[in-house]
């Protein structure tokens, strides 16, 4: 199918953004790197008046490194995050997950922040924000907030912007020296949605795991954070019985649902067999 | 009813102007308004890779950016690549592995491979399976495209034609 008619208009300052965004209301769609709003308008899935080109908002493009921690702008594209050092240095979870997003002729084009206010329940870096700690800033004609990721990813394609609202970017907190990262995917062919992911990220201290935020995607619709498997693996040293009852304990925190492909319980077993890479992976992963 | 709005960028070297209208996505505006039928359209929804085109230099799904999109940018199209030469060595070894058979999916193909060998100096054949995961091809199985592309690598690495 061909997308339906609509209207045009590229803006270069936020300001103008906003404007027309608070113009045309709901009758507006955002367009960044478009690789998921395109979709939907060829499949008429989405049919908005107004298309609102915001690529051409450069300051919003940029990675920053400060005392506060390292920001991620919104229209920072996947290839980008992907080739940054300070990625690889300051965000490794990040830098292990976007390989796994799609296909490289989509991550030349997706942005992150398109990412994040579209949240697909498959989609890695929603799950990485959270297991992660970061705080996303939006804004509108008066004011920006700030959102922490745990507040932000509310129910299936549904996140806390608010009507008339831009995300900017997100900030992730300084990375410490016994911060540790593992990420984990399954999918049918490498590129597609995953069946199950998981992206990790704790501290670990004296061979044990502290803080650890276990965060499982496309198995609900937002990324769900696993805690009770994850204060098992906190509770002493790692050994094989402890992930054994890590990955028990992953019934309790998680519910999938049968999909078209996938049962629910297929999807709690790959899970459990996440959990047990993923755990292995934190506890031999290399310090900053 | 939407305006056509006013378009120039440089499409295959050529300064080009046109108007279009906003839903008209590039894959559509090249086959149809600039009889570039070389960009094929497979799904329209970035699943196939066969609309592939390179945008200021980065392959982008020609059917997941607009044609309006494109205004004081660089697009080069299959048809522009091949005529300046850019792409022979992997369309030799396409056709002497037999990377092909209906062709649907060879231009995508052979951007998308173009890419990798000038991202990547040595991919192994699980980095080019992997860089072509999001090119469909209906007929090959992939073995025989994966074998191009490795050998064009390997012909680089040893001093040989560079593509």
């Amino acid at each position: 199918m061909k997308a339906p008619s609509v209207d045009y208009v590229k803006v270069f300052s936020l300001a103008e953004a906003l404007d027309l965004l608070d113009q045309h209301g709901d009758r507006a769609a955002l367009l960044a790197g478009g690789q998921s709003l395109m979709p939907m308008l060829n499949m008429r899935l989405a049919a908005p008046e107004v298309l609102i080109d915001i690529n051409g908002l450069s300051d919003l493009a940029t990675i920053a490194v400060t005392e506060a921690g390292t920001s991620i702008g919104a229209l920072v594209r996947h290839v980008d995050l992907e080739r940054s050092d300070e990625v690889r240095n300051r965000l490794p979870l990040v830098h292990m997950a976007v390989p796994w997003m799609a296909h490289p002729a989509i991550r030349n084009r997706g942005t992150f922040g398109g990412s994040i206010a579209f949240a697909d329940p498959a989609a890695e870096l929603p799950a990485c924000c959270l297991a992660l700690d970061a705080n996303i800033q939006v804004a509108n004609r008066s004011q920006t907030r700030t959102i922490a990721a745990a507040d932000f990813f509310c129910g299936l394609y549904t996140t806390a912007i608010r009507p008339g609202e831009i995300v900017l970017g997100a900030n992730f907190p300084m990375r410490q020296p016994n911060d540790r990262s593992a990420f984990a995917e399954l999918a049918r062919r490498h590129g597609d949605y995953a069946l199950v992911g998981l992206a990790a990220h704790g501290r670990l201290n004296d061979s044990r795991l502290a803080g650890l935020n276990l965060v499982f995607f496309a198995i609900g619709a937002t990324p769900v954070l696993a805690r009770r498997a994850a204060s098992i693996l906190c509770r002493e040293q790692v050994s094989r019985g402890l992930i054994a009852e890590a990955q028990d304990a992953l019934k309790h925190d998680l519910s999938p649902d049968d999909s078209l492909n996938t049962s629910g319980d297929m999807k709690l077993h790959l899970a459990r067999v996440l959990l047990g890479r993923v755990t292995s992976s934190l506890l031999n992963s290399t310090p900053l | 009813m939407a305006d056509r709005l006013r378009i120039a960028f440089h499409l295959n070297g050529i300064q080009t102007t046109r108007e279009v209208f906003a839903r008209v996505h590039l894959a559509d505006f090249l086959r149809q308004e600039m009889g570039l039928t070389g960009t094929h359209l497979g799904c329209e929804h970035g699943a196939c890779g066969a609309c592939s085109v390179r945008l200021d230099g980065a392959v982008v799904r020609g059917c997941l950016i607009l044609a309006v999109q494109v205004d004081g940018r660089s697009v080069d199209t299959i048809e522009g690549l091949s005529d300046a030469g850019e792409l022979a060595s992997l369309q030799g070894a396409f056709h002497r592995r037999n990377a092909l058979q209906c062709g649907f999916c060879t231009p995508g193909m052979l951007l998308t491979a173009a890419e990798l060998i000038e991202r990547e100096r040595r991919p192994d054949r699980r980095q080019i399976r992997e860089y072509l995961s999001g090119n469909l091809c209906r007929c090959t199985g992939y073995h025989a495209i994966v074998d191009a592309v490795d050998e064009v690598c390997r012909d680089r690495d040893a001093g040989g034609a560079v593509c």
